[in-house]
């Protein structure tokens, strides 16, 4: 066995290396030592989200590994990039949370916990076996359960962790057994392997090969939460410590959409008007509806945001079928303008939550007359999220409709108008909560003023920068697409 | 008379079929663990049979069962654990209890 190709794995190599060091420290550094564990994370981790930016690490073209089980590009570089510097704007803004007293004494774990999923979405993204993959998705879904019932003094928490685990290893079932029959239909687990075979079995078996996708692409959806798949989303994000809700509603679903994408075109990528157009045609109009008409009857802010991150999924997956370099890259530009927003609006949250424990819309009636800053921040979140104009999310959502319009059927033209509709709906509920901060009087107010803490400023200040930059500054998304192009 | 493939690929869908329906109607959150167990098993009686017939040349299907166990085995010990803290917080472990979020 030839191990230099182990050097083809730098970042995982170098995440490995972060996730010992942090473990060794936790385990043992003298107690005392331990009150800056947050910190020595967050800075480790910022030295190698810099190092994924090295001309070496990024490389000039496609890399295969292990007899073509593992593979890396200028393009898998830049999306695990993207979700290491949404990893590390969780990680700053969990600060005062794992500091918090009841926190305090697994705060080690939930670094572990969260960079070894972290490794598991690498291996997802970069596995092209099924087996590397099914290891990687497990990695990265299993350990998520384990740190969504971290706060073991609430109920809920409780109650999410069942309620994920369940679903989790429900979905892993699903999703093994339609490999088994794409397994039974082609006679390898290579991506390569199978997509050659695929037209062949296509010929004789089309009905066993729709169940086997079907079955795939419902195991997948399960971690993207896309609708019919997406019963466990609301009660597990509300459950769940509001770190970890913002880790599992950005980062892990980033890195789900990116590797469906490449299963999606890589393995099934022959058979595309065959059998599953139009099951993900199906996919996305139900997944942007029915999240946001769920999404307008919601009270808690969390579940609200749920609701708002499934039709996000959705829209997530138009990128999917722009089958194209321009399509991949409005995929992981939407992921990278997803993840400031989307954060902008978790900070925000967390920090009331820390401060006086409220999650309830009602409770942010009049938040602009105590924080002006907080409401500031949650608006210019809330105008993203939605897609308008001058902010960066209307500039993905303008990339990812334009992509998908590229292929240029009647259908394709049927699905970015119902999903433009979708915008404007989604328009009236992000409105409610800056309604609720700017508009609504009340005569008492139930969030006092407070000063969050320096690490909670320092994310959210990050998340508004990117909100106002990603968008106006086109260097990211030409970058983007140039790396895609390699 | 011969074994054919077909005398296990009924099997194993019944099995998995009998999973998915135990997963939805039991409401004792270990039943629920044990519906689980029984598909990921029919799964593996599913690679390794389409291993063993239809591809002998290599072993992918073998060793991708050995994985699938050894995953399914993690699911469980983490399903248990969370089960238990459950059951600390509530004294009960029924998923019909666990519905208080819901709004």
């Amino acid at each position: 066995m030839d191990y230099s190709q182990f050097l083809a794995m730098k970042q995982e190599i170098g995440l490995l290396v972060l996730f010992l060091f942090v473990f060794l420290y936790d385990t043992f550094m003298p107690k005392h030592a331990l009150g800056c564990i947050g910190k020595v994370t967050c800075l480790l981790f910022g030295l190698f989200t810099l190092y994924g930016f090295c001309p070496s690490v990024i490389g000039d073209g496609v890399v295969d590994g292990f007899s073509g089980m593992y593979e890396t590009s200028p393009a898998i570089v830049a999306i695990k990039n993207i979700l290491n510097v949404g990893v590390l704007i969780v990680l700053i803004q969990s600060l005062k949370w794992t500091a918090s007293e009841h926190q305090v004494i697994r705060r080690g774990e939930f670094y572990e916990l969260l960079l070894i999923t972290l490794f598991g979405m690498y291996l997802m993204m970069s596995g092209r076996h099924f087996l590397v993959f099914i290891i990687g998705l497990e990695s990265a879904s299993l350990p998520l359960a384990a740190m969504v019932a971290l706060n073991k003094h609430r109920y809920e928490s409780h109650e999410a962790a069942a309620k994920y685990i369940m679903t989790a290893v429900f979905s892993s079932a699903v999703l093994l057994m339609g490999l088994s029959f794409v397994y039974g239909l082609t006679g390898s687990l290579y991506f390569g392997k199978i997509a050659s075979a695929m037209t062949a079995a296509s010929s004789v078996n089309v009905v066993m090969l729709v169940v086997a996708i079907a079955f795939v692409m419902s195991g997948v959806g399960f971690k993207l939460s896309l609708v019919p798949f997406h019963l466990w989303t609301a009660d597990v994000y509300q459950g769940a410590p509001t770190s970890v809700t913002s880790y599992l509603s950005v980062i892990s679903k980033g890195s789900a959409a990116f590797a469906f994408l490449v299963i999606l075109w890589q393995v099934f990528g022959t058979v595309y008007s065959l059998a599953w157009e139009w099951m993900l045609y199906a996919l996305i109009i139900l997944t942007i509806t029915v999240g946001n008409l769920f999404a307008i009857r919601q009270k808690n802010l969390k579940r609200f945001l749920a609701f708002s991150s499934i039709s996000q999924a959705g829209y997530i997956m138009l990128g999917i079928i722009g089958d194209n370099a321009m399509g991949e890259a409005a995929l992981m530009f939407y992921v990278l303008v997803y993840i400031f927003s989307n954060l902008a609006a978790f900070g925000v949250i967390g920090a009331i939550e820390n401060n006086c424990g409220k999650v309830s819309m009602d409770d942010y009636n009049g938040l602009y007359k105590t924080n002006p800053r907080l409401a500031v921040t949650m608006m210019l979140a809330m105008f993203s999220l939605a897609g308008i104009p001058p902010f960066a999310g209307f500039f993905s959502k303008f990339f990812i409709f334009t992509s998908a319009i590229n292929q240029g059927s009647i259908a394709i033209y049927v699905l970015v108008l119902i999903a433009l509709i979708n915008t404007i709906i989604s328009l009236y509920y992000y409105l409610l909560v800056v309604k609720a901060m700017f508009i609504k009087d009340v005569d008492e107010m139930t969030v006092a003023s407070f000063r969050s803490a320096f690490s909670e400023r320092l994310g959210m200040w990050i998340c508004v920068a990117g909100i106002l930059g990603l968008g106006l500054v086109s260097w990211f998304y030409d970058s983007l697409l140039c790396v895609v192009g390699l | 008379m011969d074994i054919t493939i077909i005398y296990y690929l009924i099997p194993s869908l019944i099995m998995f079929c009998c999973g998915v329906y135990g997963f939805i109607t039991r409401r004792n959150m270990i039943a629920m663990l044990i519906s689980l167990e029984l598909m990921l098993n029919a799964v593996d009686i599913n690679f390794v049979v389409f291993n063993r017939y239809l591809y002998p040349e290599n072993m992918e299907g073998m060793f991708f069962t050995l994985f699938a166990i050894a995953i399914a085995a993690a699911e469980t010990a983490l399903a248990i654990a969370i089960i238990i803290n459950v059951f600390r917080s509530v004294k009960n472990i029924s998923a019909s209890d666990l519905s208080q979020m819901k709004h």
